[in-house]
């Protein structure tokens, strides 16, 4: 007995954690980031540390996706929407002392664009065809062609300003940018840490620290919740707990939209899919609701097509591939597979894929179609779907904003090849008068839909878990990452 | 004695060629672009192209197996295509988790193993023997994930004595020591079943020898015979089942470090292999090959050493 006390009283003594402080957070991620230049590299985990926090753009994403200012204090568009004159905000510094000037940003723009880059948006830049700086604070740049996307684009992660100059490996593990945060430090494998940058030229962040911890067991995020070893999680991996923490009086569910349109990629280049009644016999044999239900436990918003519903100009079109097997069956048979067929479905690692997989592949084998169920990891779905376009469908969630500009690239993997499409897109991106975007933008959508490109599923929506006393998180994922300059505790 | 080490370093010396060809063939041949994992699906083709030759992807797969096998010979492990650190420095980090996780568990796994071995070897057939034996047929029998799961649940969520994870560095002593207990302590209970087990049954072989019949015939007590006579000799199969475990924990611990998201070595190459970060994997199981094969090497020559009769057989 004794010994069980003296057991227990070392147990308490380990036990002595520090109390929380109102001045740092800490929050969860799953995937680390593989370094932090986010111009060079897919820019989801990487963006969720630095995008605005660390780095800045030119412009920026607002919490509801809409474009304000960033290192540009203003721009001016002329006539023919060829040249934008940006002016810099003055005294901006980065975080190793230096000042912004122009030629940082005409810097930056130039390697982004390059040859040589590396840069995993490089389609972000390509209408640039001039970037100057006429003095330290304006910067011209010039397009070879009308782009009424462009100042979207000088939004992205990937489109942040570097200090010209600055050793680019150097910043692979030590970022120097001009946010509201510096970088501190990393502990490989387990966390990052960002300080308040004291000399910032706006607003300064409300927070002093923020940690950023890895973890990518959904359990094991779920414990680190619960235990309080984590303050917030903004995107949650496991959505079966959330009801759970709804439930808890110390944690609030924070529900927002993502940019990320989850569909059932079709290969349209391989038969049956390249005959538009299999595709549409596919649309309308799969229950959304039942999917949504069944996968992501209710969150998520149905889609009719490729566009996110918080978007101004998104169009309803899910009525248009309402759930109808009857209809399915009988398409099938026009079509010439009245038995149905067999095809293959692959499926990459997130769970709306696994279990959203063997939901469809129940639905669809109600309407005669069997599917050959593999399940794959990221770097088999790249090889074997993606590069090989060897599959029949898959499940991916397409997680860039404002993304339908990929159905006119035909060697996409879906293989969507229509001159229509891509002339509307070329049309798209000339068109800089909001209304015109606004109707082209709809025509799209409309476009992909009647042609049953792929089954479209739901938005992605973004689960976030957050002690009660948290403000200032974002709802939304405009894009990836999201500023946590405006961040507090309320006690 | 000469000839045999010198036989021995040969074959040690083909052990690793053999083992560095495995290990780099298998790795290479997964499917799977490190580049466009690295820059995600919406990536152009030729920014992709681009990291691939930045990244040394472009050459052949002989030209890239050389170039990573004359590095290691010089010590030079590489540098992640991933993270773009040298391999060395990311090993680094990692072995201060799991080398102490190791120990840490191992230290637990011996101080319970011992004296329950012991005393379900000298009271045999009675109800602590009984116990012992079915509490460590329990121990082995458990899935140690789940056993996981369970600690962290009492531990961490209902009692809140320890974190449910993670792992605050080595700055705090204390600290990191408390944030290794509860996963030591998983990874101990396994091994302190088999351990206490092989204790049991190599203790009550020796005390059924005709050596420790003389030995209390010589009037030594029961309790100093066993210590100083049967523990003794019952020692030489336990300390290498010790050995066993010790390079098992070391990188086999990928399991217990996600569910306690710890920054070890194991979910280090776990995560390596899904980023397709081959040079990564490639390095590290390559030098957890070499410490294996290296071991190996020590205690062969020592046998020799010791027993003659195992020099003139080979």
């Amino acid at each position: 007995m004794k010994r069980i006390l003296t057991g227990a009283g070392i147990l308490a003594l380990l036990a002595t954690g520090a109390m929380a402080e109102n001045t740092s957070l800490t929050l969860g991620d799953q995937l680390e980031p593989p370094h932090l230049d986010p111009t060079a590299g897919a820019a989801g985990a990487i963006d969720n540390v630095v995008y605005i926090n660390i780095y800045e753009g030119l412009t920026e994403f607002a919490s509801d996706g809409s474009i304000i200012k960033g290192l540009a204090k203003s721009w001016d568009i002329s006539e023919d929407g060829l040249t934008y004159t940006f002016t810099l905000q003055s005294g901006v510094k980065f975080h190793d002392g230096s000042d912004l000037t122009a030629s940082d940003v005409v810097w930056s723009l130039n390697r982004a664009r390059a040859e040589d880059s590396v840069n995993a948006q490089k389609g972000l830049f390509a209408s640039i065809a001039d970037v100057s700086a006429p003095d330290d604070t304006t910067v011209v740049v010039t397009l070879s062609a009308p782009n009424g996307s462009f100042l979207f684009n000088m939004a992205w992660g990937d489109a942040v300003i570097l200090n010209e100059g600055d050793d680019i490996e150097a910043l692979k593990t030590q970022p120097n940018g001009t946010g509201a945060f510096t970088f501190t430090n990393w502990v490989q494998g387990d966390s990052i840490t960002m300080t308040r940058n004291e000399n910032y030229w706006g607003d300064p962040a409300k927070l002093e620290t923020v940690t950023i911890k890895y973890i990518s067991d959904p359990t094991a995020a779920f414990n680190a919740m619960m235990s309080g070893d984590i303050d917030a999680f903004p995107t949650f991996p496991a959505p079966e707990n959330l009801a759970q923490f709804d439930a808890d009086p110390r944690f609030s569910v924070i529900v927002g939209s993502t940019e990320g349109e989850t569909i059932l990629s079709t290969n349209n280049k391989m038969p049956p899919f390249d005959n538009v009644k299999v595709r549409e016999a596919l649309a309308h044999a799969i229950d959304r609701n039942a999917i949504i239900d069944g996968a992501m436990f209710g969150y998520g918003t149905p889609i009719g097509s490729h566009f996110a519903p918080h978007n101004p100009a998104y169009l309803d079109l899910t009525n248009q591939s309402n759930y109808d097997p009857d209809l399915a069956r009988q398409l099938l048979a026009e079509a010439g597979y009245p038995d149905g067929f067999t095809t293959t479905l692959k499926l990459p690692p997130p769970s709306y894929a696994r279990r959203g997989g063997e939901i469809i592949a129940a639905q669809l084998r109600a309407v005669g179609i069997e599917t050959e169920v593999t399940n794959l990891e990221w770097g088999q779905w790249l090889e074997e779907v993606f590069k090989g376009k060897d599959f029949g469908l898959t499940i991916v969630s397409h997680t860039e904003p404002m993304d339908i500009g990929i159905y006119a690239n035909p060697d996409f993997y879906f293989q969507y090849d229509s001159p229509e499409f891509q002339a509307l897109m070329e049309e798209l991106n000339a068109a800089t008068d909001t209304l015109t975007r606004f109707n082209l933008m709809q025509s799209a959508q409309r476009m992909i839909a009647d042609d049953y490109v792929n089954g479209y599923l739901f938005q992605l929506a973004k689960t976030g878990v957050a002690k009660v006393d948290i403000r200032g998180l974002w709802e939304n994922a405009p894009t990836q990452g999201s500023n946590l300059a405006e961040v507090y505790w309320e006690h | 004695m000469l000839r045999f080490t010198l036989k021995r370093l040969l074959s040690l010396g083909l052990s690793l060629i053999a083992a560095s060809m495995v290990v780099f063939f298998t790795i290479e041949i997964i499917p799977g672009d490190a580049a466009r994992l690295m820059l995600g699906i919406n990536a152009t083709q030729d920014a992709v192209d681009a990291l691939r030759v930045q990244l040394g992807l472009d050459q052949s797969m002989l030209a890239r197996y050389w170039s990573w096998i004359s590095g290691l010979m010089q010590g030079d492990l590489g540098i992640s295509y991933s993270y773009r650190v040298p391999v060395s420095e990311m090993i680094e980090g990692r072995v201060w988790v799991s080398l102490p996780l190791a120990i840490y568990a191992l230290l637990l796994s011996t101080l319970i193993a011992f004296p329950i071995g012991i005393i379900a070897a000298t009271k045999r057939g009675s109800w602590a023997d009984w116990l012992v034996m079915g509490g460590t047929q329990l121990g082995v029998a458990i899935p140690n994930f789940w056993f996981a799961m369970i600690v962290v649940n009492i531990f961490a969520l209902k009692y809140q004595l320890f974190s449910a994870g993670g792992f605050p560095g080595w700055d705090d002593p204390l600290a990191g020591f408390k944030a290794l207990t509860l996963p030591a302590f998983v990874l101990a209970l396994p091994q302190a079943s088999i351990l206490a087990r092989v204790m049991r049954s190599a203790l009550l072989d020796t005390l059924s020898e005709d050596f420790m019949r003389t030995a209390r015939a010589k009037g030594r007590t029961a309790r100093g015979a066993l210590v100083h006579h049967a523990l003794r000799n019952a020692l030489i199969p336990v300390l290498t089942i010790i050995g066993l475990q010790f390079s098992f924990l070391l990188a086999g611990a990928i399991i217990i470090e996600q569910i306690f998201y710890l920054p070890g070595l194991g979910s280090m190459i776990f995560k390596a292999i899904t980023q397709r970060d081959l040079i990564v994997v490639e390095s590290v199981v390559m030098l957890l090959v070499f410490a294996v094969i290296m071991v190996t090497f020590i205690v062969d020559i020592t046998y020799a050493w010791v027993d003659p009769r195992l020099r003139r057989r080979s």
